[in-house]
């Protein structure tokens, strides 16, 4: 079910950028419905971040349009810039200032007053788990603390909008899933966030996802939505020679994609099959192998979204 | 909340910020900091001993008190004479006083209303040549036309110099008095249009903008917030040069030092807009440099620094018109060294505003809030 237009906080038709003769992003639809942690998946190149410079204004749409909470872009972007937090891809804050001189800088950039701006610094390094780099020069912080430091600064003016491009690309598991936690308290403040990744475990925390390919958007719905629509049957293969069953899978027809994890395969198999174990069985032509049905993935889905190259080729 | 009552407030806030940041950034920067005052010691050194070359079409204006048949004579010869161009009529040595003092011509020529006598007197000079000794160039030149055979054909063979020459402003002739006021200009345009050139560049190549790109700080708070502490340090370097040049090359301020500080402050303006120009259209900071380079050469070329201005072809003049420094090269010696006035230079001050006005102008509109 689509949620009413007024619950959106981002809505999309057609949108597309070409850079001379590459095409960044094509007839994109999208619809993010507010208070939500939206998704963009997709490989490096997808059309993650040109689509959202778009959507804050930074590069005019080739084509279609787009309405971000309620205002259209690019032409209404200065007065929507207030009421959206944007943490770009690469660290954008300034690595000669200390932590305390960036945070009190973008607090005054949004127009707070001073002892306003002060308070809401403190705040916000105290949250973000800073205090102890408060006079340290931002260039000389850890991956972890570089984005948390990021994060306040997107979050110090309260907007209603966050757009993160690729927020965890330098960060270790552990800041990760600190990071995330903090996503989440932002959303239970009524804040909606887009966010893009390449990682499984992240996308998976969002509320809807939408799946990018080379521009083109080849999914989109919440993740058991997802999951569930998935065509394909998910057979795992455990054998002693996982290489050779791989290369003997591939040849078949019915068989869709193989993925390789350490000793175990992961097979899709088309939806026509009828019996994918008997077939993923015979063609695995290995007594000691287990063969067995699986449920679907999240990495499933996508790896299904973004046929490789031998399919594009068939 | 009213928005309209609070916005010039959040906008001084913002501009503020931008300029605070900018001083903070300066300070841990150690190598624009020792800029600040090893670029201007070091250059006053090197360019303390300087260059003479040959002059020629010097304006020039000529008083004719004697008005007769020899007098309109010699006038006619000077003005064929390649050294002097005749550009200016007066009556009294006074007015030639202020032609010179104003900067329209280099040589005030006058001829006495008892020139015929004085032709035949062979023990007094029959002609004085009043000139802008300040520049050395100018006073070797001028002296040339004491030794040429002017005027000999008219009357007696004057066997004594026909031309008594008296250099104002710099009797003693050194160069240092001439090449320390037109450094002024050089060495604030050398690291005036270099700071600002990679000022938007650098948070451009660091990826600073795309962020501020997406905060409601505006172009223009932007560009003056970044561009307003380079004035500060631009007027401590002028304190640095005129400290120096007047310990170590005994260069004197005639004029007012108060005139000098206003004509610097409109021309580091001019240099800070010229250098933000540079920044919206370079894309790296190399680019930048060498954009400045473009202009830093023609500043010291063009501009009267080295050579006389008036000796340049028009097209040179057309260039040089363009650049600030030729303007405050012309100021700075004017206040130095003629103890001129800002209303004598009002001209000069005039296109000092009006290069500023143009750049920022230009630099506005460049400036790109998107990123493609």
């Amino acid at each position: 079910m689509r949620p009413a237009e007024s619950e959106l906080a981002i809505q999309a038709r057609g949108l597309g950028k070409r850079f001379g003769h590459v095409t960044a992003v094509s007839d994109l639809d999208l619809d993010v419905p507010k208070a939500c942690i939206y998704g963009f998946l997709g490989p490096n190149g997808s059309g993650k971040s040109t689509t959202i410079r778009m959507l804050c204004g930074l590069l005019l749409p080739s084509t279609g349009r787009a309405q971000v909470l309620g205002m259209p872009v690019p032409e209404e972007a200065a007065r929507l810039k207030p009421r959206i937090g944007y943490m770009t891809q690469r660290f954008s804050l300034y690595d000669d200032l200390t932590v305390a001189e960036n945070v009190d800088f973008i607090a005054r950039i949004y127009g707070m007053p001073r002892r306003q701006a002060r308070q809401r610094s403190a705040e916000l390094i105290e949250r973000y788990h800073l205090a102890a780099q408060r006079a340290q020069l931002a260039g000389t912080l850890s991956g972890g603390q570089k984005q948390r430091l990021a994060l306040a600064c997107a979050v110090l003016h309260e907007p209603e909008l966050l757009l993160l491009d690729e927020p965890t690309s330098a960060v270790d598991p552990r800041n990760r899933r600190d990071f995330w936690s903090s996503l989440f308290d932002l959303v239970q403040g009524g804040t909606t966030i887009l966010v893009s990744t390449h990682y499984m475990d992240e996308a998976e925390r969002c509320h809807r996802l939408a799946i990018l390919d080379r521009g083109v958007k080849v999914a989109d719905g919440t993740t058991p939505d997802l999951k569930r629509n998935m065509p394909y049957h998910v057979v795992t293969v455990a054998a002693g020679e996982p290489r050779s069953v791989k290369a003997r899978l591939e040849l078949e027809d019915a068989i869709a994609s193989v993925t390789q994890l350490g000793l175990s395969l992961r097979v899709l198999v088309e939806p026509w099959e009828t019996d994918p174990i008997a077939l993923v069985t015979r063609l695995t032509d290995d007594p000691a192998a287990s063969v067995a049905a699986a449920e679907t993935s999240l990495e499933d889905v996508f790896v299904a979204a973004t046929p490789g190259e031998r399919q594009r080729a068939a | 909340m009213n928005r309209l009552a609070t916005a010039p407030l959040r906008s001084a806030s913002r501009f503020a910020a931008v300029m605070m940041k900018e001083l903070r950034q300066l300070r841990r920067d150690r190598l624009t900091f020792g800029m600040v005052i090893g670029v201007p010691l070091l250059q006053l050194l090197l360019f303390g001993y300087a260059i003479n070359l040959d002059v020629r079409n010097l304006p020039t204006a000529v008083a004719d008190q004697s008005n007769s048949y020899y007098s309109r004579q010699l006038v006619r010869q000077l003005g064929q004479s390649q050294i002097t161009r005749i550009s200016h009529r007066a009556t009294t040595p006074q007015e030639l006083l202020t032609l010179i003092r104003d900067g329209s011509v280099a040589v005030g020529i006058l001829i006495p209303a008892d020139y015929e006598r004085r032709l035949l007197d062979q023990r007094r000079g029959a002609v004085q040549v009043l000139l802008d000794g300040s520049d050395p160039t100018v006073v070797a030149a001028v002296g040339q036309l004491a030794t040429m055979p002017l005027a000999r054909t008219s009357a007696a063979v004057a066997a004594e110099p026909l031309f008594a020459v008296q250099p104002l402003y710099n009797p003693e002739q050194r160069t240092a008095v001439n090449i320390v006021p037109g450094l002024l200009g050089v060495i604030l345009t050398l690291t005036m249009i270099l700071f600002t050139a990679v000022a938007i560049v650098r948070e451009r190549e660091r990826g600073n903008l795309e962020l501020l790109i997406n905060t409601p700080v505006s172009t223009l708070e932007l560009m003056i917030g970044k561009v307003v502490p380079y004035i500060g340090i631009g007027l401590i370097q002028v304190l640095v040069i005129l400290v120096f040049g007047q310990w170590l090359f005994a260069v004197p301020i005639r004029g007012a030092v108060l005139d000098l500080y206003l004509a610097a402050m409109v021309f580091i303006a001019a240099n800070l807009a010229l250098g933000l120009l540079i920044s919206t259209l370079a894309r790296s900071q190399f680019q930048a440099m060498q954009m400045t380079f473009f202009i830093m050469l023609p500043s010291i070329l063009l501009s009267g620094f080295m050579f006389p201005f008036s000796a340049m072809p028009a097209p040179a003049q057309w260039i040089g018109n363009a650049l600030p420094n030729t303007h405050f090269v012309n100021i700075a010696r004017g206040i130095m060294l003629r103890e001129a006035g800002l209303a004598d230079l009002a001209g000069e001050m005039l296109a000092l505003a009006a290069i500023t006005v143009v750049a920022i102008t230009l630099a506005a509109l460049r400036f790109s809030r998107r990123l493609d």
